[in-house]
């Protein structure tokens, strides 16, 4: 039982750092906590659906259609909410009440055109079968969300540490207003940041709706309860700690379930994490919140 | 008096009095039309409309046309609570159907009760209900008339000797159903394996299920509502796990198959109203549905549209005075002798048992159908 249940942590756990994944990226390099992230993920489900159920694309095209639709969205609430902030030099509150406001309308919106039920990929979308060693079962699904989850960490955390564009992103990360001095395009880095994170949203979109069969209009709002709780416990803004925190929330989780009692799921994992924060108040990672203080 | 202005005053009182003949009958309803309970709140209304309009194309109930306002409660006790305000105080209804979730009943139901105006729940089948107050009725019979009966449909027809048992544990209808099951088992003396619980919102039921499987039960015991019931079923099967599933209200729903297809098969579910139920009321409710809907019904659909059917039987028997006060107390006085057979088969009211030396309302008496999910489609146990 003990392998079976560590196989569900590694899935369930790779969902919450893929989510997180682009969560904390807005806040490393925005500091702004974008509660829209919630509703853009739940978004990027309902495109991949569409895209595979209404125009027979394959799953793979479909998923980076939707990443792409994700990513532009994630301009738009940037363009539209958190740029005129910026520039009004808002208080930090400021965004992200604005952005529970775009989550509420986007949440809104989408009931009214997908309608308040439950939807899910059609059957055969991904195979369906499931690989036994034993007693032990595994789907392909969750073999895909665990590989995609990591592959993307990885490909951002070599953008962040490799490339110009890193360097860039991490001198804004430090201070945007050096950075400007400096000649870095501060702006158009932050739409690329919105783009990057709203995208991997969708992406966790789609293979949650894929892996669970709940396509809601309602599903983002859990998940963005779970993904605030992995970036403040990996550090905030950090992520290679979203993703252990991710991971960390995953086991957490199963293991209250498998050891102690599923009636306190929660209460266990977040008294754990609330544990780990009276240690280490910043997080597993916090340089962020260290260096900006 | 001209023969002129005789005339004028004989129309006038002709059209006054066919006027008041046929005034319209205002009734509340009182549901989630948005918010996550809007399936069920969507569902329910549609039974009304098909009813009412029925009734109405047929002349109306003594001649007077039924008119329904509908508003939305969201699922939320705050909501229903301003929305029955709105419809007994401004509406000026005659009583008020909903609302759709037995959480926001308790906290709306004392309204209605307090203005002495029938509440009708169609969906509400929680405990105590209608210890609510002697104006409160509802059609859906409760829990714990139906899942004794089906646990025992199960263990004969499985060779059950133990189970496990999942259930929402944030949720009055899935709670109060585990609370039935729980006892039912107990007393039948089936030992539960392993109880394991879920929150609304959760889609990955995997380590539970892992736990469940490690028990060894012969079956899985499941008060749930359809969806998170049919992807508990999937990803059991996905687990490797074989077992049946017994369940109650919650899985009788399209929405089951639509997600699990025939990774339910061999689900076990008591309910009033089974789409496969072959009478003539059942039939031609479902054909009418499908025509006006384009949709097939589920059990919230089939239990509104009775609830119509047992007002406008009533409704026939009270003569409307256009005092409100007295046409709802001889509305009330009316409900509980109704007897119809509907889509959800023979029904009639039963008066629930006093609680706390407090006056209570009125429950349903009606008999339990089993089914057998086989091929995708409930079907009935026989």
């Amino acid at each position: 039982m003990l392998a079976q249940q560590l196989i569900n942590a590694l899935t369930l756990g790779s969902v919450y750092a893929l989510f997180a994944l682009g969560f904390t990226l807005v806040f490393g390099v925005l500091g702004v906590i974008n509660l829209s992230h919630g509703a853009i993920f739940m978004l990027g489900s309902y495109m991949a659906l569409l895209l595979v159920s209404s125009f027979q694309m394959s799953l793979w095209m479909a998923m980076l259609l939707s990443m792409l639709a994700c990513g532009l969205l994630g301009v738009v609430v940037d363009f539209l909410v958190l740029r005129p902030l910026r520039q009004r030099n808002a208080p930090h509150l400021a965004p992200m009440i604005a952005t529970i406001g775009v989550a509420i309308m986007i949440t809104n919106i989408s009931q009214g055109i997908f309608g308040a039920e439950n939807k899910r990929f059609p059957f055969g979308t991904i195979p369906e079968e499931s690989f036994s060693l034993g007693n032990l079962h595994l789907t392909a699904v969750q073999m895909a969300i665990v590989v995609i989850a990591f592959i993307l960490m990885l490909v951002l955390l070599q953008v962040m540490r490799r490339t110009q564009i890193g360097r860039a992103l991490r001198a804004i990360a430090e201070s945007p207003k050096a950075a400007y001095l400096l000649g870095i395009n501060v702006e158009g880095l932050f739409f690329l940041t919105s783009f990057a994170a709203a995208a991997l949203g969708g992406a966790a979109g789609v293979l949650v709706g894929l892996s669970f069969n709940a396509i809601s209009p309602f599903m983002g709002q859990p998940m963005l309860h779970k993904g605030i709780a992995v970036i403040i416990l990996g550090g905030m803004g950090d992520i290679r700690g979203a993703m252990i925190g991710g991971l960390f929330l995953g086991f957490a989780e199963v293991m209250s379930v498998a050891y102690i009692s599923s009636d306190f799921r929660d209460a266990v994992a977040f008294g754990l994490l609330f544990i780990i924060l009276l240690v280490r108040p910043s997080g597993m990672f916090g340089r962020v919140l260290e260096r900006k203080a | 008096m001209s023969y002129r202005l005789k005339l004028l005053a004989a129309a006038t009182f002709l059209a006054y009095s066919t006027m008041s003949q046929a005034a319209d009958i205002k009734i509340g309803v009182a549901e989630a039309l948005t918010g996550p309970a809007a399936k069920y709140g969507v569902a329910i209304k549609n039974g009304f409309t098909l009813a009412a309009d029925q009734i109405n194309a047929k002349g109306g109930v003594n001649g007077n046309k039924i008119q329904l306002i509908a508003e939305d409660e969201q699922g939320k006790k705050e909501e229903a609570i301003n929305v029955f305000k709105k419809l007994l105080f401004q509406e000026k209804v005659l009583m008020i159907f909903g609302p759709t979730l037995s959480n926001s009943a308790f906290a709306a139901d004392p309204i209605a009760n307090a203005t002495k105006t029938v509440v009708f729940g169609t969906s509400n089948t929680a405990d105590g209900i209608t210890n609510m107050g002697p104006f409160t009725f509802r059609n859906s019979v409760m829990e714990a008339d139906v899942l004794p009966v089906t646990t025992r449909a199960a263990v004969k027809q499985f060779n059950i000797k133990k189970v496990a048992i999942l259930y929402g544990n944030d949720d009055a209808f899935t709670k109060s159903g585990y609370d039935v099951f729980k006892s039912a088992l107990a007393e039948q003396k089936i030992p539960v394996t392993d109880t394991e619980t879920y929150a609304k919102g959760d889609v990955d039921f995997k380590a539970q299920l892992t736990k469940i499987k490690a028990s060894n039960p012969d079956a899985i015991v499941c008060s749930c509502l359809a969806e998170e019931a049919a992807n508990i079923i999937l990803q059991t099967r996905s687990l490797g796990m074989k077992q049946p599933f017994v369940g109650g209200n919650g899985f009788n729903s399209p929405k089951l198959f639509e997600i699990a297809k025939d990774a339910a098969d061999n689900t076990l579910m008591g309910s009033p109203w089974s789409a496969e139920n072959p009478s003539a009321a059942n039939k031609s409710f479902m054909a009418d549905y499908k025509a006006k809907f384009g949709s097939d019904p589920d059990q919230f659909a089939a239990q509104a549209f009775d609830a119509m059917h047992i007002v406008a039987e009533a409704l026939k028997k009270v003569s409307l005075s256009g005092n409100l006060e007295k046409d709802r107390l001889a509305l009330r006085d009316a409900l509980p002798a109704v007897k119809i057979e509907g889509a959800t088969g023979k029904f009639a009211f039963r008066r629930a048992a006093p609680k706390d030396g407090k006056e209570a309302g009125y429950d349903a008496q009606q008999d339990a159908i089993v089914n057998i999910a086989k091929g995708g489609k409930f079907v009935l146990l026989k």
